[in-house]
């Protein structure tokens, strides 16, 4: 018998997340993935599940979900309230729930993501062998909805015995190391200086394709067209307007603005935690 | 060279940086970037590339990412000799179309032709999928030579439905699924869900390197209907 988890409440955007699939952006068809992948791998380890098996990610408001039989449960990545029938329960750490029990995942008290892990991971239907749910190209389930259920699988081994977890804490101001793009000779000198000195804060309009900046334009040599080529996961593409968006997980895999900067990957945890308003600066590592 | 120094350019090939696990090797025009593509797929299939986790090719420019070492890598596809695509590699695909398109008589018009005469100078030409982006299965071609390359629609479409076989710029596409759009639409294939199918072991029909036909559908059924004379065929070498 399949053990079935039911959204009570979905929250403002919940997804399911692994890996994503890599190895398909000749076709067009984007990485995706958690954007907080060392939180996810922290959550799965906690529960002795395979390190990348499929969770779920929220969005600022968290969730509630109603497992049809006993399961243990982590909630890591974004630190919120958990409450299992309305009693407090353990963040960042396992957590059994009874079968028709609700686990409530709280609103975000800082960061953005959390993730809820589950021992024997998500078990929705793989495309291209990912569970990932792909906002950009549809790929994938589509995020929860009340009242609809997924499955779960069947854990392999037993919840090893507790661990302290190092969770880090989203971050109050972001720094992120950034390496030479294949663009950045579009930009004048004075653009690389500013990239780089100026005060950038999260603009509330990031989603799982791009963090959004706000911040002082970075002024082009040339107007010019850029015809169409291969992006990588975290290029800084600097739009017409001229404000830095940093490329996420869910983002095209071609694209025709300059990229004046690569971000890697290791960093982009800490982009996903960041609300909307955190200051950001950018430093060449 | 760039500020960074790490520009290398020999040639007609330039391999810029992107990060420190890529590298964005620029070629002068979409001939070069076909052939250093198909030379890429080449190197990989003969095990003499170093492991790289993605090749894209776009316009103008082949990226590859998840490279241990870019910097070598730039060194190492400076000093290759690409020889030219042929015509006659890559698999054909035959992709049949309805000439029903709306923007059919405008289209005409910029080629100085009537609007019955379209599909046949359309369908007259073989077509290469230079790159593929926009959305999974979308695949853009070339091989329209430059006085029939057409401009976009100075209004995008809100909707352009799924099999519309479309222009703008150098390229030709056929969409394979309902999204906005800004191309001329010409088309119709009548049945477009060979285009995508992530359950298909080759998820995508058109992809890099690929050879495309458009003949003409005399009579097909419209999209969604049983396909017989409507259906995608494929020439021998086609493969899966």
């Amino acid at each position: 018998m399949t053990t079935r988890l039911t959204t009570v409440r979905s929250g403002a955007l919940t997804t399911v997340q692994d890996a994503g699939r890599p190895g398909h952006a000749h076709l067009g068809v984007p990485r995706s993935g958690a954007l907080d992948a060392p939180a996810m791998r922290l959550a799965n380890r906690l529960l002795g599940n395979a390190p990348d098996a499929a969770v779920l990610e929220t969005t600022l408001t968290g969730c509630a979900l109603r497992p049809d039989r006993d399961i243990t449960a982590v909630v890591g990545g974004a630190p919120c309230p958990v409450r299992i029938d309305g009693r407090p329960a353990a963040w960042g750490a396992p957590v059994r729930v009874p079968a028709g029990s609700v686990l409530d995942v709280g609103a975000a008290t800082a960061g953005v993501r959390s993730y809820v892990a589950v021992a024997g991971g998500v078990a929705v239907e793989p495309v291209l062998g990912s569970r990932s749910t792909d906002l950009l190209s549809g790929l994938g389930p589509a995020p929860l909805r009340d009242g609809e259920a997924v499955a779960v699988g069947t854990p392999a081994r037993p919840v090893p015995p507790p661990v302290a977890a190092p969770w880090p804490g989203p971050p109050a101001e972001l720094v992120l190391p950034v390496h030479p793009g294949p663009r950045a000779d579009w930009f004048t000198p004075a653009a690389l200086r500013t990239f780089t000195s100026a005060a950038y804060r999260v603009s509330p309009h990031s989603n799982r394709i791009g963090l959004r900046t706000e911040g002082p334009p970075l002024e082009r040599v040339s107007a010019g067209e850029l015809p169409s080529e291969g992006m990588v996961l975290g290029a800084v593409q600097v739009p017409p307007d001229g404000r830095p968006v940093i490329f996420l997980h869910d983002h095209p895999t071609t694209g025709g603005y300059p990229v004046v900067a690569v971000v890697p990957e290791p960093a982009l945890a800490a982009a996903a935690q960041a609300v909307a308003g955190t200051p950001v600066r950018f430093t060449f590592a | 060279m760039t500020d960074d120094g790490r520009t290398t350019h020999t040639g007609s090939l330039t391999a810029r940086p992107a990060g420190r696990r890529a590298l964005l090797v620029e070629l002068p025009d979409a001939e070069h970037t076909a052939a250093f593509h198909a030379e890429v797929l080449r190197r990989r299939a003969a095990g003499t590339l170093p492991p790289v986790e993605e090749i894209v090719p776009g316009a103008r420019t082949v990226l590859l990412d998840g490279v241990a070492d870019p910097q070598a890598l730039a060194r190492r596809v400076t000093g290759w000799q690409v020889p030219p695509v042929a015509d006659d590699t890559g698999h054909v695909v035959e992709i049949p179309v309805r000439y029903d398109g709306p923007d059919l008589a405008d289209v005409a018009a910029l080629w100085g032709i009537g609007p019955d005469e379209v599909g046949a100078l359309h369908g007259s030409y073989t077509y290469r999928v230079a790159f593929c982006g926009f959305a999974p299965g979308f695949g853009y071609l070339t091989g329209l030579p430059p006085h029939l390359h057409v401009p976009r629609r100075s209004t995008p479409r809100t909707r352009v439905p799924a099999g519309a076989v479309a222009l703008a710029g150098p390229y030709s596409a056929v969409y394979p699924r309902a999204t906005p759009g800004g191309w001329q639409l010409i088309g119709t294939m009548p049945d477009p869900r060979p285009l995508w199918d992530p359950d298909r072991e080759r998820a995508a029909l058109l992809t890099p390197g690929t050879r495309v036909r458009f003949v003409t559908a005399v009579g097909a059924p419209a999209a969604g209907a049983p396909t017989g004379a409507g259906a995608v065929g494929t020439a021998p070498g086609a493969g899966a």
